[in-house]
């Protein structure tokens, strides 16, 4: 299996979906948005989006999530 | 004069120990004075804040602090923790108070020149003080502010060959003991294979995509230096196949009390002639020495590299030859479900650094991409391990179930058969069944 074509604009598209109430989101939300990948190749797609400047990392330290670059809050 | 009142941090002077706070205050006066005339690129007064936010924290009975942020370097998603303080116009100097983790060289040894050196970027771009170290092993380096991580970050790796250790839900910085380069006790070379599987999951390391934080560490023997067996995912311990060698004359030396026990670390104190059978044989776990006349005899067999007899008579017990080590999976603190320690998963694998410790690494393999896709958010190793069984991670790491694998008999009965594995399945004549045996 390959991921489709289109999976950058999906991923923006169910964050962007989803934004009103939520801004951060665990890397599994984004892995199970393709079941059939491996979470390895979902992981090189997404991190791709993050040098890209699309996607930025949150971390508490302990645990890291995704959300779209400037949403949410700086804290 | 201090910038904030601090009775109650005042009183964690008064006891017998050293005090954190006499050294945040040591580390406040020294940047005031500023006999270096550093050039500092953070609030002079940082370290004065932080006393400050903190008594507060002490009076108010809660954090001053934010929890996490969007902080780090461009590329990396661990090594920096963002921390805010939420009363920015009070104390200022901590407004931004981000901590970096800076990967520690295998083995932690560093000439002192380059202690020096991270200390001049820290006193230049954060506030001076650090914790050496980190539970992980990190050099952690205490507060700074956002627009000064790129230039520490560059410093770090252009000028000083140096990384961000990892944080987050990623590999954390891999730590390991002193291993071969100073231990005799040590089954393989801890620094190479750390150092080597640092540098290969450097992306697991960097860009963090697991449920959550992942620990590997390195014990070259059982002693458990770097406590892996109580403190890492995956623990590297090593171990011997063959005999424990034994130097028959030490013994005597040691039973004649010409050479101190335990390498002379009870000299403090008197304890008496020491006794071979009350010190050694008798605590020997397993049972498995014993004196025949003037021998001592091991039955290897039921050795269980406890290390115990080993310690107390190095000159006279050595390790095997034949080593290698065990790899135990899932320790744990106490976050969710309580504090678990690792449980054995392979006995014994080779550690091979000429085909790129092959065997080792197809087990992580296995092992991560078992978890990355049953694993929960936030859920560590040990915890997919209980809630879905160790026969799971057996049958995802190829493995058959092996009496090793059981701590206690009848206690966890975790293992179960599959209808493959008996004669004629779960099928049965009930007709021939009743031939033998009344309703
Ligand atoms: S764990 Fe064992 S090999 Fe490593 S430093 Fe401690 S005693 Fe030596
Ligand atoms: S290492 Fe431990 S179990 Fe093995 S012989 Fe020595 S005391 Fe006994």
């Amino acid at each position: 299996m390959a991921l489709p074509d289109n999976a950058k604009e999906m991923i923006v598209e169910e964050l962007t979906k989803k934004s009103k109430t939520k801004t951060k989101f665990y890397f599994n939300d984004l892995s199970k948005m393709f079941p059939e990948e491996s979470p390895r190749a979902v992981k090189k797609l997404v991190n791709e989006m993050v040098s890209e400047g699309t996607l930025e990392y949150w971390s508490s330290g302990s645990t890291t999530m995704y959300g779209l670059k400037g949403m949410g809050d700086l804290g | 004069m201090a910038k904030h009142e601090t009775p109650m941090l005042d009183e964690l002077e008064s006891g017998p120990w050293p005090s954190f706070v006499s050294d945040m205050k040591q580390e406040a006066e020294a940047r005031a004075k500023n006999v270096n005339n550093v050039e500092y690129q953070i609030p002079v007064d940082v370290v004065d804040d932080l006393l400050g936010v903190l008594e507060l924290s002490y009076k108010h009975g809660r954090t001053h602090w934010k929890h996490g942020g969007i902080v780090g370097v461009f590329g990396y998603g661990g090594g920096v923790i963002g921390r805010y303080c939420d009363q920015p116009q009070e104390f200022p100097g901590v407004a931004h108070f981000h901590t970096v983790r800076v990967a520690q060289p295998a083995g932690k040894y560093y000439t002192s020149e380059y202690l020096r050196q991270i200390m001049d970027v820290w006193d230049l771009r954060g506030s001076g003080l650090t914790n050496m170290h980190g539970s992980t092993g990190d050099i952690v380096l205490l507060g700074t502010r956002t627009e000064q991580l790129e230039e520490i970050f560059y410093d770090l790796t252009h000028k000083y060959n140096t990384d961000l250790g990892g944080s987050g839900s990623n590999l954390r910085t891999p730590a390991d003991c002193l291993g071969t380069s100073r231990c005799e006790y040590s089954c393989y070379d801890t620094n190479a294979l750390c150092h080597f599987l640092t540098n290969e999951f450097q992306d697991e390391l960097h860009r963090p995509a697991f449920p959550y934080k992942f620990k590997f560490k390195f014990d070259g023997c059982p002693n458990c230096c770097v406590a892996s067996l109580a403190r890492s995912d995956m623990a590297f311990i090593g171990t011997w196949k063959d005999d424990i060698r034994i130097d028959q004359e030490a013994v005597q030396a040691y039973i004649g009390g010409e050479i101190p026990p335990n390498g002379g670390a009870h000299a403090g104190r008197d304890w008496g002639k020491f006794d071979i059978q009350k010190e050694v044989i008798d605590l020997c776990p397993t049972g498995c020495m014993w004196m025949d006349g003037n021998e001592l005899k091991i039955n290897n067999k039921e050795c269980t590299r406890c290390m115990h007899c080993i310690n107390a008579m190095p000159r006279a017990l050595r390790i095997g030859e034949d080593t290698g080590c065990s790899i135990l999976v899932g320790a744990k603190a106490p976050i969710l479900d309580g504090q678990q320690m690792g449980s054995l998963l392979v006995p014994f694998v080779e550690v091979n650094p000429d085909n790129d410790y092959e065997a080792i690494i197809n087990y992580i393999d296995k092992i991560w991409d078992w978890w990355m896709m049953e694993g929960k958010n936030r859920e560590r190793l040990g915890e997919t391990i209980r809630r879905l069984s160790f026969q799971k991670l057996l049958e995802a790491c190829d493995m058959e179930a092996d009496v090793r694998h059981v701590a206690y008999p009848r206690e966890n009965p975790y293992i179960f058969w599959k209808e493959e594995e008996v004669p004629g399945g779960w099928d049965r004549d009930v007709k021939e069944f009743r031939k033998y045996h009344q309703r």
